[in-house]
């Protein structure tokens, strides 16, 4: 019989982060997988980052996580996405070659300290007074432990969809765990389906690349992990084809074929990454769409044809494929899918990702309703954190809105709920330009250096980059006189005065290269950090009225709302908000307010209610009969 | 409300003016106002409709002879049960019903601004119209009474709300530049989009030039000047219409600024008798009410002067008083020729103000903005016009951000409990 603080189930990006996060925080910790070789798979996509998923991989990365790591290990392509726009909203973006991937994501898993690693099926829960004691294998062994974490992807109830083909299981080629979501659906869990899919995986030698425009890989050094060295693989190109009309054609005729319109599949897919046929029948007037030929790795022949998941039958797929231009000869390896499958309805969750109906089990990943590795990713984070911190008495690192994409999709989350499979978008975050991509570490590596979940190596390069930032903030209140820079060809007027450096910065066409002469080579030894603290500079005047923006909300936030608010008894309360607010149980007053739906009359009769509440308690004479 | 929580208290207050008064309305809202109106007229009439009844304390003595009405809850203005007595106005009959009802188990006094508290506290009303009423309450005036009105219906809710519908719009458009330019199916910014910017900021403007709702309050404001001993205490007294300011023939009488608030015609008006003007005082006094009168004079609507013709301020009405006096000099160009003492004159000059108010006060039934929706307005805007110039559309998207905030405070979307207290504080009791 062993013994753990934690286990995790699943050995996906959430159940690796999740896993990790704990070990790293001190805890005991098991992760327990089908197939541990399967350990660090990407299902779908070979791709990591993105338009607001980048910023999740960064965040990730800066609290020590393993994903930036193993994607800079397995990059054969890098891409910043949105770069003619403010960098606030870059995107960094990498495909990354599988093989190279798993095998980096193994390597760390293993190395881990603190974390055993048990194969076996996770048959059900050990529950005792209803709270988690641990977990039963297939084989009838049980490990105990007071907290589980459950990243069981798209496993739980999965049904894999391919034309009027019909497979159990959540990836080709493997179990779903049905008896475990048996077991959640006993505990009367509200639970909901939703689907995804994924393209056909095409052979490359059958692809006339040359007669394709190629996307070649940035040829900037830039990496996904502040650790990774720089570019450790080839750099491979990739290719640009569209669907045409003759594709559409196709897709139309065979429409019934596909479960999504044959109504096999009623759950709700991704707005944001719809099937093909989803976005023929919805954009019925678009004349193509485009098409990324993404080559999966350097040792395999297999390309991931981006755009174009579908469920449609397989000789539909063939036809399809064939119709766009370079493809007219191609092969398809693998055909493409759609997976339904269960979720449970985040509401349930608490902040810290443990369901407030059995204590001691904690949720992470697209269980929980999301799409995308990255997501998963940090949720795993935060479940490990916090299960970690529960078993040690420690406070994991404290994320909010202002200070991380994590914590705002934690929020959205557990006081939206979800009606289709959840993405990070960028527009989500309302303090935007202070949660950037290039400045993670800043934001977060100084928070997990004090709850002490992040490596010595990465804790000695954190301490350093500070000394710098503590150098180059005296290079960057260096004044300067306007006359000088109008001098120098910079349009500013001369009267302007002396101003210093970072003031200059806010100006239109004012940047770090155009203040070289003034600026000396004191930044040259870190220009991702100059450039940073650069764009603090710039963006200074906003930032600092969300500052002011921030100070109202903590002070709502300070408003706390216990689990069982009687919001049924606050009079004049309409029965839809009691409900709205009920089922999204939201910490604080400001949370409440986020809560959908709830007007500002609701809000403001919580805060009153609230108010009384907290007076009773400490006056209990106040309490009118 | 039958199943009302049990914690919520019953509130009592007197909802009309100040006794002695014809009838002095009584209101109780509250879990028990049914049993209020058991324990007191014996029994609950029928919803909404008036009943006589003889009011009596726990003693079984009479109290007064009384209408009372019965609101039962949800529906009522508090959205809760409500109750009304209109009793008669004496101070002691009132005070002995006050008595009867707040020694009922769970009533006490309302404190100010209870009722409309918790009338939005139960979602009767929102922050605007909240604010609507507390002017309405305030209103002395037809023409306050009007835009309080106007406010209280929810004509500045509905107008930010269809501007924050708009923005949000605006702000969709930016966020799928932002997150979805690398695929195929968006572009750019579309073309109209400044225009539609522009169009708000200038709808926006458009209410924030209007005059505002404090001016209701304020008046408009009318100062009376000239050099001393020119009859501008008399003058002022007759259009006040008391003997406010002291009045003699002895020159430099009227020291400090004198301000009377007063309604002609339901139009508020303020004004301002100030000391006489003149270069050569030796009196201290005096000379600190020679530089007050000039401030007055720039901070007022309208000056009339009844010095000699062409010393006064610009745009000032030339006044030429004393037209009864023995000595009346007459001025070539003045406005107004009238006598104070005999009110020749007098009903011309007042019509002339009347006029001019009008056009400088919100209209009658156009709801006006308050010191404090007009500041978020003018945030609302300046964020609007920050994001006419930006280029980048994240800069765009963040001004957009900052214009649906200051919506959002307009209308009560984020509540802050300081913005409450600030605002339901200043309520009377009882309403």
């Amino acid at each position: 019989m062993q013994e753990f603080d934690v286990l995790v189930i699943g050995g996906g990006h959430a159940g690796v982060e999740a896993a990790c996060a704990s070990a790293r925080m001190g805890a005991r910790t098991a992760l327990v997988s089908f197939d541990l070789g399967a350990i660090g798979a990407m299902s779908c996509n070979p791709a990591i980052g993105g338009l607001g998923k980048g910023h999740l991989v960064r965040e990730v990365d800066a609290l020590d996580g393993v994903i930036g790591r193993a994607a800079d290990a397995g990059a054969i392509h890098y891409r910043m996405l949105n770069r003619s726009k403010g960098s606030a909203v870059w995107g960094p973006r990498v495909q990354a070659d599988r093989v190279r991937f798993k095998a980096e994501v193994q390597r760390i898993v293993r190395d881990q300290a603190n974390l055993t690693l048990v194969e076996g099926e996770a048959a059900a829960l050990v529950l005792s007074s209803g709270r988690v004691a641990g977990l039963e294998l297939a084989g009838g062994a049980t490990l105990h432990a007071k907290r589980v974490i459950l990243c069981t992807g798209t496993f739980l109830g999965g049904v894999l969809f391919r034309g009027e083909e019909r497979f159990e299981g959540g990836r080709i080629g493997e179990n779903a765990a049905t008896r475990l979501a048996q077991q959640l659906r006993g505990a009367d869990l509200p639970m909901a389906r939703l689907k995804t899919g994924t393209p056909p995986r095409l052979d490359g030698r059958t692809i006339d690349w040359a007669s394709l425009p190629e996307q070649p890989s940035d040829d900037e050094s830039w990496t996904m992990s502040a650790l990774s060295e720089g570019r450790v693989n080839p750099q491979v190109f990739c290719a640009i084809t569209r669907t045409t009309m003759q594709s559409h054609d196709i897709i139309r005729k065979n429409l019934h074929r596909s479960p999504l319109f044959s109504g096999a599949i009623d759950a709700a897919g991704p707005r944001y990454c719809p099937s093909i046929e989803d976005k023929i029948h919805r954009f019925g007037d678009r004349d193509g769409h485009q098409v990324f030929l993404e080559p999966e790795g350097l040792d395999t022949h297999l390309v991931y044809p981006n755009g174009i998941s579908t469920s449609l039958p397989v000789d539909v797929q063939h036809a399809m494929v064939r119709s766009m231009p370079g493809l007219e000869r191609v092969e398809i390896v693998e055909p493409g899918y759609a997976v339904e499958y269960d979720h449970v309805d985040p509401r349930a969750l608490t902040p810290d990702l443990q369901l407030r109906a059995i204590p001691g089990l904690y949720c992470a990943g697209q269980i929980n309703g999301t799409t995308g590795y990255e997501e998963a990713a940090a949720q795993g984070l935060v479940a490990g954190f916090s299960a970690a911190g529960d078993a040690l008495g420690t406070a994991p690192p404290k994320l909010d809105r202002a200070n991380s994409y994590i914590a705002v999709m934690v929020d959205d989350l557990t006081l939206q709920g979800v009606t289709e499979p959840y993405r990070m978008l960028t527009s989500r975050a309302e303090y935007r330009l202070r949660l950037r991509a290039n400045n993670v570490s800043s934001r977060l590596t100084g928070l997990g250096v004090a709850a002490g979940c992040v490596s010595d190596e990465r804790r000695q390069w954190y301490e350093r980059r500070e000394e710098r930032r503590a150098r180059f903030a005296a290079i960057f209140s260096r004044e300067v006189a306007a006359k000088e820079l109008a001098d120098h060809g910079l349009n500013v007027r001369r009267d302007a005065g002396l101003k210093r450096i970072e003031e200059w910065l806010r100006h239109d066409g004012i940047d770090l290269a155009a203040l070289e002469e003034w600026l000396g080579d004191g930044l040259n030894e870190d220009a991702a950090l100059a450039q940073e603290m650069a764009e603090d500079a710039a963006y200074a005047p906003y930032l600092a009225r969300q500052e002011a923006e921030l100070q109202d909300l903590r002070a709502s936030e300070g408003l706390v709302l216990a689990p069982d608010f009687p919001y049924s008894r606050i009079p004049g309360l309409s029965n839809e908000m009691v409900e709205r607010l009920t089922k999204a149980s939201p910490p604080t007053l400001a949370a409440a307010g986020r809560v959908p739906g709830v007007t500002p009359a609701a809000l403001a009769a919580v805060l009153v209610h609230a108010r009384r509440l907290e007076a009773e308690k400490s006056d209990p004479s106040q309490r009118a009969a | 409300m039958s199943e009302g929580p049990v914690e919520r208290s019953t509130i009592v207050a007197l909802s009309s003016g100040a006794p002695p008064a014809a009838i002095g309305v009584i209101r109780v809202s509250g879990p028990g106002a049914g049993l209020a109106l058991h324990e007191l007229a014996g029994a609950l009439p029928e919803p909404r409709r008036a009943r006589l009844a003889t009011l009596r304390d726990r003693q079984g003595r009479a109290l007064d002879e009384a209408l009372i009405l019965w609101f039962p809850g949800e529906r009522s203005v508090t959205g809760e049960d409500l109750a009304e007595f209109h009793c008669h106005g004496g101070r002691a009959v009132i005070d002995a019903v006050q008595r009867a009802l707040v020694a009922l188990p769970g009533f006490h006094l309302a404190e100010a601004g209870e009722f409309t508290r918790r009338a939005f506290a139960n979602g009767r009303i929102d922050l605007s119209e909240a604010e609507g009423l507390g002017d309405l309450l305030a209103a002395e005036t037809e023409l306050q009474r009007a835009a309080a009105l106007a406010s209280a219906q929810g004509a500045v809710s509905d107008q930010v709300g269809q501007w924050r519908e708009a923005v949000l719009k605006l702000s969709a458009q930016v966020e799928a530049a932002l997150d979805f330019s690398d695929e195929d199916d968006v572009s750019e910014l579309p073309e109209g989009f400044t225009q539609i910017l522009r169009d708000l900021c200038e709808a926006l403007g458009e209410w924030l030039d209007r005059p505002r709702s404090e001016k209701l309050g304020e008046g408009f404001r009318v100062a009376l000047a000239g050099p001393p001993n020119t009859g501008k205490s008399t003058l002022f007294n007759a259009l006040v219409e008391s003997e406010a300011a002291i009045t003699s023939s002895i020159a430099g009488t009227t020291r400090d600024a004198i301000e009377r608030n007063v309604a002609i015609d339901g139009v508020p008006f303020s004004f301002v008798d100030t000391a006489g003007l003149r270069a050569d005082s030796e009196d201290e006094i005096e000379v600190i009410g020679i530089d007050r009168a000039r401030a007055e004079l720039k901070r007022a609507d309208v000056v009339l002067w009844l010095g000699d013709e062409g010393e006064g301020p610009d745009g000032a009405w030339e006044i030429a008083p004393r037209s009864d006096a023995p000595d009346f000099a007459r001025k070539g160009l003045a406005r107004f020729t009238l006598s104070a003492a005999t009110g020749e004159g007098l009903v011309p000059l007042k019509r002339a103000l009347v006029a001019a108010a009008r056009d400088n006060l919100p209209k009658p039934g156009e709801a006006a903005l308050n010191a404090r929706q007009h500041l978020l307005l003018s945030e609302a805007r300046a964020a609007l016009q920050s994001a006419q110039a930006a280029k980048d559309p994240l800069i765009i998207g963040e001004e957009l951000r900052l214009v649906r905030l200051a919506f959002d405070r307009l209308i009560g979307r984020t509540t802050t409990e300081d913005m409450l207290d600030a605002l339901f504080g200043r309520f009377c009791i009882g309403k």
